[in-house]
């Protein structure tokens, strides 16, 4: 007996919130975009009137307006689809304790235990469909399968707010058709590669010898053979064992170019206290603090080190960055952004061993002292309070950057391996 | 239009909520006789979701939305 997944994907995300939550919006072409003066103004996200201009996420939004002159632009609000996203997936656990997220906006719910056949799976889909519309104002496009690689193919398929089926007896006919690109994991890359060889559907990929994709792509070949064929056996995880977080960060363009050791500390200093803000707020603290600079040139790079301690205290989280920025950088070039990450995280609750030698009692005073300030920004604002230091630079200082950090998108194979999600037919 | 109004409600033992008055911004009340009906929408008109309260108000029924924490009607 097959499993029943369903890949339910909330269509065009942060343009349907800001446009449920404003319907002066409604009318017109709506983009989410970043702020422009900030030097991150490209499009995140469009509404259906939008797309038929021909806004493409990710291009700039001079460019979206030369498309599109009356394109009306808002600014995106992590906060609210945090919360909508939550929401989903509260409706979504009332039919099964699997449901797995990927991003935001994207999840796998697993049905298999409350539905017996596929059919079940497509009514069952309808009824979150509409549940989804009546109850949060947004659509949501959903793929039902045996796998959750066709089932992801199968929400892309028809959008939006509709339900497709890429069932064991139909997907010759409607996944084989689609360019091999609509496949999770074929990228550019892969695409360009496959085509040389004739390769172009996933009809294409799934009717080639395993072997001879082995040979051009590695592993990646016969997983890509695989998932055109049906057999992905990746389990849907329960909704238990995923720790929302594993890492915190928070990364910043700055609007202007960073100089000198100053302006990089001022930055370092502001990130770090909006991510040690919010290892509080998840009841975390970090064991490794994590630096990444890009320059105005765009090359990057990245250096870690552990913290002495497991540490939420934004003093001892800058001060590793900035270690880890003078022994790694030599001003060849101006830098134009920076991220701050605390990753290996346990929860605050974890017993901790104490040194004999560091001042506890300084180190339980700074803890206090910036939950202080976190509840003052709570109740008053973030620029109710700040260190000195912001006011030196005030076109940086005063960024707020907790409201602002991003978003990343996870890997489908996080806990999985290529040769493990391989499956046969049964 | 999203109206966001005052409430005035009892929340019991159970710590469960119940409407009785709506005062509106220019100070007039309407009095709740008798909620149908408790779940989980999206307005549109309004532009907002929460818990829909179906409130008999006089002699029409009105949506009264919870939008933890506050209150508003699609007028």
């Amino acid at each position: 007996m097959g499993r029943r997944i369903l890949h339910a994907d909330f269509n065009s995300f942060y343009a349907s919130v800001a446009c449920f939550l404003d319907p002066a919006l409604r009318p017109h072409p709506v983009a989410v975009a970043g702020a422009p003066e900030a030097r991150h103004g490209i499009i995140l996200a469009k509404n259906e009137l939008a797309k038929k201009f021909g806004v493409t996420t990710g291009e700039a939004v001079w460019q979206a307006k030369k498309k599109c002159p009356l394109l009306v632009t808002v600014k995106p609000e992590f906060e609210t689809y945090q919360k909508f996203s939550a929401l989903g997936r509260e409706l979504y656990g009332e039919y099964s304790d699997r449901v797995e997220a990927f991003g935001l906006d994207e999840n796998w719910i697993d049905v298999s235990g409350t539905t017996e056949t596929i059919e079940d799976a497509r009514r069952l889909a309808e009824t979150i469909r509409r549940r989804v519309l009546d109850e949060l104002g947004i659509t949501v496009s959903i793929g039902v399968a045996d796998n959750k690689v066709f089932s992801k193919l199968g929400s892309d398929i028809k959008k939006p707010n509709a339900v497709t089926v890429v069932s064991p007896d139909n997907f010759k006919e409607v996944a084989w058709p689609l360019p091999a690109r609509d496949l999770l994991y074929v990228g550019r890359a892969t695409q360009k590669k496959l085509a040389r060889y004739g390769i172009f559907t996933i009809g294409d990929l799934a009717n080639a010898s395993a072997a001879f994709l082995k040979a051009q792509l590695g592993k990646c070949g016969l997983m890509l053979h695989a998932f055109a064929n049906g057999l992905d056996v990746a389990p849907v995880l329960h909704t238990i064992d995923q720790s929302p977080v594993k890492s915190v960060g928070n990364g910043i363009t700055t609007p202007r170019d960073l100089v000198n050791d100053a302006d990089v500390y001022l930055t370092i200093c502001m990130l770090a206290e909006s991510v040690a803000a919010r290892l509080r707020e998840h009841g975390m603290r970090a064991r490794t603090a994590q630096l990444g600079v890009r320059d105005t040139d765009l090359s990057t790079f990245v250096r870690q080190a552990r913290l002495d301690r497991p540490s939420n205290i934004t003093s001892e989280i800058s001060r590793a960055c900035m270690q880890l920025f003078t022994a790694g950088y030599t001003w060849q070039t101006p830098i134009r952004s920076l991220t701050v990450t605390a990753a290996d995280l346990v929860p605050n609750a974890d017993p901790e061993q104490l040194t004999l030698f560091d001042d506890e009692a300084a180190r339980s005073r700074a803890e206090a002292a910036e939950q202080a300030v976190d509840d003052i920004r709570r109740r008053f604002g973030y620029r109710a309070i700040g260190r000195a230091i912001f006011l030196k630079d005030t076109d940086i200082g005063l960024l707020a950057p907790k409201e602002d950090h991003t978003i990343h998108p996870v890997g489908y194979l996080q806990n999985n391996t290529m040769d493990s999600v391989i499956g046969g037919r049964a | 239009m999203k109206t966001y109004v005052a409430v005035e409600l009892t929340i019991d033992e159970a710590g469960i909520m119940h409407p009785h008055r709506i005062v509106w911004e220019d100070g007039r009340k309407f009095e709740i006789t008798s909620v149908s009906d408790v779940r989980r929408a999206a307005s549109l008109k309004a532009g907002g979701c929460g818990m829909r309260y179906t409130c008999r108000i006089g002699r029409r029924d009105a949506y009264l939305y919870y939008e933890d924490p506050k209150w508003f009607v699609d007028a």
